[in-house]
């Protein structure tokens, strides 16, 4: 009796932890790509938010999902490259740039839904049936997720553009040299970033709830961030990092008023379980476990010396 | 001529934000012009309403001014936010502990002090512990670089979420009174409290919050002032944050600047608590801020890192967020969402004018 019990909730929390990481598994992927062209991106966030506004939107009004969910990536695209001329053909400070990008999607969808659905912040509740739907108790994004971490390892290790987007994050003078465009390349990552990220934040207001609130992503473009440097920004870890995190906040939900989590009869406050992933972080950076070393010419400016 | 130069850039980011802004407003469907009306002049032209824009910008003006010392030393602070909310935790802390405090649980009352101090010396203690906590939590993510080279940027937005889940549970597990449905904690003494400046000045309205704290957001523009241009320390500081090799060369220590730096940054983000826990709140409550941590990064990019900048565009900043209630009242579709619209703009613009200004 005791043994399927715990077999139960097992299977419960694996499920979880899956729908739980799916959202992080795009954002970090996409950050990936980013970050691998040289471009730090602190704006997954933001570009999340507008995939799940953009997604939640269409879908509400056209009732089709997959139109949706295209929209939103789209959404994201777009968003992306507004970010990518700052960055890289200004040069602005990529740290600043990414905060303005963030603020400007806490503030552009909660305007809109106020003016369209007039309710501050959210907009309409979405009929279950039009929302993106589960496979095999699976919700297609979640399948969509884990399919795109093979390919994303294809793609940067054994494909020339994924070489060209390596390149050009660790010495961008030899990269051009040899004949890439360094900036062609930086511009394609960031949009490509924008892109999965949005799809992270599309599953979020279509797949996992049913309808977008303002700041709904809650953090977790950051925690894709957490995860993807942990990952030391490879597409196989970023998987583990982000079913990791996953899990914990499984954990951290099923904590809240339950009486199980218990070690030693003192309850453990869901607080301390919300800050892993962050403390984790920072203890990864300082190099206590294994040196985590970034792409080398992440973050600084190319200019193409004539 | 030099002010011109400065000034020039920040102000056209700002109009790009009203154009493009005021686009949004024409998509949406309400009047750009009178919607700027109501965002602008409400703060403007009353006692109250001047007042009032003074007490929305002392936040400001400590956060923009934290970010501006970091940006300084070439360092750039995201965790003003986390900064402010455990200070404001501890300052409560103090106010409470040390200020005599005695709830009411059901109706049965008990003490949660461990002394009563008299406000001579619980004010100063109270004070620095809002110094002291917000510079410890800045001085992490500085010892962090200067030790083992890990990323100011990653470590601030993560100790930011850190920051925020202590306090949150410290408050909810421990210094709640129960059955109160609000996450805070109990007030503090009234010892530990700061007066408003009405008390003083009678010409200033009842209802306006503004306290102390203003005064000593304007002192804080002076000794940062004085300290980045006319000490030694501010000089050693500034040269890290122009080139940190040239400065290695010149016998500067960047590591130790690193960790000053981020320790200055951090206790003025902290001084945040001082207005809004003694002043204000009279206790700590969870969800204070309003992201102003974040808005110091505007404050302090549109006041280019200086801290004459950094007042006035805490001023501007106060103008918009006060205004933004008025647009949510008064106009038919446009939401107080628009202030936040305009500041990313801002931001993007001036980051993206930057390399125009050297």
């Amino acid at each position: 009796m005791s043994e399927t019990f715990d077999l139960a909730i097992i299977g419960i929390f694996i499920f979880s932890a899956i729908r739980l990481a799916t959202p992080m598994i795009f954002a970090a992927l996409g950050g990936m790509f980013s970050e691998r062209s040289g471009v730090i991106n602190i704006a997954l966030e933001g570009l999340m938010l507008a995939g799940a506004f953009t997604a939640a939107v269409v879908t509400y009004e056209l009732s089709n999902p997959y139109f949706g969910f295209l929209c939103g990536i789209l959404a994201g695209g777009v968003l992306a490259f507004i970010f990518a001329i700052t960055v890289i053909k200004f040069e602005a400070d990529q740290v600043v740039a990414g905060v303005g990008i963030n603020i400007l999607m806490l503030g552009v969808p909660a305007l809109l839904s106020s003016a369209i659905y007039d309710s501050a912040g959210s907009t309409e509740q979405i009929a279950k049936e039009f929302l993106l739907p589960d496979v095999f108790g699976l919700n297609v994004a979640s399948i969509l997720a884990f399919l795109l971490v093979p390919t994303a390892w294809y793609v940067l290790y054994k494909t020339p553009f994924g070489l060209r987007i390596r390149a050009v994050g660790e010495n961008p003078e030899a990269a051009d040299a040899a004949g890439i465009k360094v900036l062609r390349m930086r511009y394609t990552g960031v949009i490509l970033s924008g892109v999965l990220a949005a799809a992270g934040g599309a599953y979020l207001s279509i797949g996992q709830s049913s309808f977008f609130t303002r700041g709904m992503s809650a953090g977790k473009g950051f925690i894709a961030l957490a995860a993807l440097i942990l990952a030391k920004w490879r597409p196989i870890q970023v998987l583990i990092a982000c079913l990791f995190f996953g899990f914990t906040e499984a954990l951290a939900i099923q904590i809240q008023g339950s009486s199980w989590a218990k070690i030693g009869g003192e309850e453990i406050p869901v607080q301390f379980i919300e800050m892993l992933p962050y403390v984790l972080t920072i203890i990864v950076l300082a190099g206590f476990i294994g040196l985590s070393k970034a792409p080398k010419a992440l973050g600084i400016p190319y200019k193409k010396e004539n | 001529m030099k002010i011109f130069r400065e000034a020039i850039y920040p102000l056209i980011a700002v109009t790009a934000a009203f154009i493009i802004g005021g686009i949004i407003i024409l998509i949406i469907g309400d009047n750009p012009i009178t919607t700027f009306q109501l965002l602008i002049e409400n703060s403007f032209g009353s006692v109250k309403g001047i007042t009032e824009t003074l007490f929305y910008a002392t936040p400001l003006i400590f956060t923009g001014l934290a970010v501006a010392v970091a940006f300084r030393c070439g360092l750039l602070n995201i965790g003003a936010e986390g900064q402010l909310y455990v200070a404001a935790f501890a300052t409560a802390w103090v106010g409470i502990k040390f200020g005599g405090t005695i709830v009411n649980i059901f109706g049965k009352q008990e003490d949660w002090s461990w002394v009563s101090l008299p406000a001579i010396l619980l004010v100063p203690l109270c004070l620095a512990t809002a110094i002291i906590v917000g510079g410890f939590w800045g001085a992490i993510p500085g010892y962090l670089k200067a030790k083992f080279g890990s990323h100011e940027v990653i470590n601030t937005i993560m100790l930011n979420f850190v920051a925020i889940a202590l306090v949150s549970y410290l408050t909810q597990y421990h210094y709640k009174i129960p059955g109160d449905p609000i996450l805070q904690t109990a007030p503090i003494g009234d010892a530990a409290t700061i007066p408003k400046l009405n008390q003083f000045l009678p010409f200033i309205p009842q209802d306006v919050a503004l306290n102390f704290s203003f005064l000593l957001a304007i002192l804080m523009c002076v000794f940062v002032y004085i300290f980045l241009w006319k000490t030694k320390w501010g000089y050693e500081l500034r040269a890290v944050g122009e080139n940190p090799t040239a400065a290695e060369y010149g016998g500067i220590s960047p590591k130790k600047q690193i960790i000053i730096a981020m320790t200055i940054s951090g206790a003025l983000a902290g001084m945040v608590a001082i207005g809004e826990v003694m002043g204000f709140r009279h206790n700590y409550y969870h969800g204070f801020s309003a992201e102003w941590g974040f808005l110091g990064i505007a404050v302090a990019l549109l006041g280019r890192n200086h801290p004459l900048g950094v007042f006035i565009a805490a001023i501007f900043f106060a103008v918009l967020l006060r205004g933004g209630i008025f647009v949510d009242a008064f106009t038919e579709y446009v939401s107080k969402d628009l202030v936040e619209v305009l500041q990313a703009i801002i931001i993007l613009f001036v980051a993206a004018l930057q390399k125009y200004t050297k």
